[in-house]
């Protein structure tokens, strides 16, 4: 891959420099990530972490397999494979089978960011782009959740988890019904979608729910989110913006027919919102650079994740929300460049 | 070919064009839309193949005998006539084979009239060359066309379904990759292949000739 290195005209001076390099940025968010995959592994035991290091490691050894084929130097160093494992396992079913989550792997690094000529020159986040292809190569496992907190989670994996390659997963709903009384195999999302019922709030605050590994842990999630806003190695305008326009949106459905449209809470707690917007609408390759873009991209997530949970098929939509704002990333950016000031248009 | 300064192909290399330099589905990118419409089973890809390199044989033949007669302002018209008359023919006799294939093929044997791969043979080449010549040529370049189709319908009937030919290939638990034989399949199976291919052009630049990868269109 021979990436062109795009040319950077400087202004005259004053420059501040700061001496953060990508590697620095990826290595705290790495660090943001690590209370949550903790959580995660906390919540759902040994299959959780076992997917977690497989996806990871898919990550790792693909962008490597890729830099040798490209002749380039290594890109391991600068931790931003490993972002993209662990975020994509945060993003699927803790009972995924390991070899899909290989197939995920693989094509979050290979198809999402190394075909577009690797770091920073990604059109898309890489990790959603992985489970946006597993998602629609197996729509049944990605859907095949699995009870937190089984009291078992430590000393067994679910059954799903060593699935041989290839081969379609077990039905585990007898498994998972010996595992935790009354489950019901449904995210609070699909739940309230299909049956009317909500989840109590108090549910989520302490991960009590079924959900992806990493979607319950809203309050670490905001923690990773604050420490790397607070060290400026995210855009806090970016979350600040996707999930306030997804609650006013929703708090205005709510009002509209309180027995339909759930409450502004529900909507920011549930499903994969939160985790999509801390850590992946804020990518910095895949996100806009001018300031009213950024506004206006995080707006777009909301509104869209909200539309679709609303009125799509789908029960969850922060993913497909979060890829179609990607796309519409240089569009935002072509149209909302500031004004320069001391230079007069030229026609 | 005719091209000024380009020496006259042998007959093996006029034939080998459409396989390999000149393949139509991995480096002229022509008639994509079949390519990716209809290649969700081996059957379907070979069948679709054997089609369109029927309608390519016939029309490259008439267009080529009538070369000499045939007004330049009007030859695009002559040539849609022609390549119709045979879309039609090819049209009947797989209704009449296989009713089964006819469905699963739908309105993509129809829309072989407008397969772009087809028409650029009767301009570029059929007209401009005698008969033996161009359906040497044609025949070279419906075999591309097909091993192109074959190469994609397979890796998605094995990846989609699991079975080859309607073989099963891994028993009754596989798990089909249901994004394979839905739209995206075809163009994620038609990159990768595209991705190998220019991989091991760039290995090895020798074997490259004079011909880089073509940008085609990607219509029809």
């Amino acid at each position: 891959m021979t990436a062109q290195t795009p040319q950077i005209q400087l202004r005259t001076s004053p420059h501040m420099k700061r001496g953060v390099t990508v590697e620095r940025i990826m290595l705290n968010v790495v660090l943001a990530l690590l209370p949550i995959v903790l959580f995660s592994i906390w919540q759902y035991g040994l299959s959780a972490l076992a997917l977690i290091v497989t996806v990871t490691a898919t990550c790792v050894v693909t962008e490597r397999l890729f830099n040798r084929a490209s002749r380039s130097a290594s890109t391991l160093s600068d931790w931003s494979a490993v972002i993209t494992g662990l975020l994509l396992a945060l993003t699927l079913p803790p009972a995924f089978p390991l070899w899909m989550g290989v197939v995920a792997g693989v094509a979050a690094i290979g198809l999402g960011k190394v075909l577009f000529g690797g770091i920073g020159f990604n059109v898309f986040n890489p990790a959603l782009v992985g489970r946006a292809f597993v998602q629609a190569a197996f729509p049944v496992a990605i859907t095949t959740w699995v009870p937190a907190f089984s009291p078992t989670r430590f000393s067994e994996f679910v059954p799903t988890t060593f699935t041989v390659p290839l081969m379609m997963p077990p039905d585990i709903s007898e498994w998972a019904r010996q595992a935790l009384d009354g489950f019901t195999g449904a995210t609070p999302l699909a739940r309230w979608k299909f049956e009317n019922e909500l989840t109590p709030v108090q549910d989520f605050l302490t991960g009590a729910v079924t959900a992806s590994a990493g979607e319950t842990s809203a309050i670490l999630i905001l923690l990773g989110g604050f420490y790397l806003a607070a060290r400026k190695f995210l855009d806090w305008r970016i979350p600040v913006a996707v999930l306030g326009s997804a609650a006013v949106l929703a708090w205005a459905f709510h009002l509209h027919d309180p027995g339909h449209f759930p409450e502004p809470a529900f909507v920011l707690l549930s499903g994969g919102l939160m985790l999509g917007a801390v850590f992946m609408a804020t990518d910095m390759a895949t996100s806009p650079v001018t300031p009213l873009g950024v506004w206006l991209y995080g707006i777009l997530i909301g509104v869209v994740t909200v539309s679709i949970r609303y009125f799509g098929g789908l029960t969850e939509g922060i993913m497909y929300a979060i890829l179609f704002a990607n796309a519409l990333v240089p569009l935002i950016d072509q149209y909302t460049q500031p004004k320069v000031f001391g230079q007069r248009r030229s026609s | 070919m005719a091209i000024p300064g380009q020496q006259e192909l042998t007959q093996l290399e006029n034939f080998m064009e459409g396989i390999w330099k000149q393949n139509p589905v991995f480096v002229m990118l022509l008639g994509l839309c079949p390519a990716l419409a209809v290649t969700v089973s081996a059957v379907n890809a070979l069948a679709m193949g054997a089609a369109t390199t029927f309608v390519l044989l016939g029309s490259t033949l008439l267009v080529s005998l009538m070369r000499n007669f045939v007004p330049k302002e009007v030859r695009i018209a002559t040539y849609i006539v022609i390549i119709a008359t045979f879309v039609t023919i090819v049209d009947y006799l797989i209704a009449a084979i296989s009713l089964e294939l006819y469905e699963a093929l739908g309105a993509f044997i129809q829309l072989i009239v407008v397969n772009c791969m087809i028409l650029g043979r009767a301009e570029a080449h059929a007209s401009r060359n005698a008969p033996i010549r161009a359906l040497t040529n044609a025949l070279g370049m419906g075999l591309g066309f097909t091993i192109g189709l074959f190469a994609l319908g397979s890796v998605r009937e094995i990846l989609g379904s699991g079975t080859l030919f309607g073989v099963s290939l891994f028993g009754p638990d596989f798990q089909p990759w249901v994004v394979m034989v839905l739209p995206p399949g075809g163009f994620f199976v038609l990159g990768a292949w595209l991705l190998v291919f220019n991989w091991w052009r760039n290995r090895t630049p020798a074997a490259t000739g004079t011909l880089k990868p073509a940008e085609g269109h990607s219509h029809g």
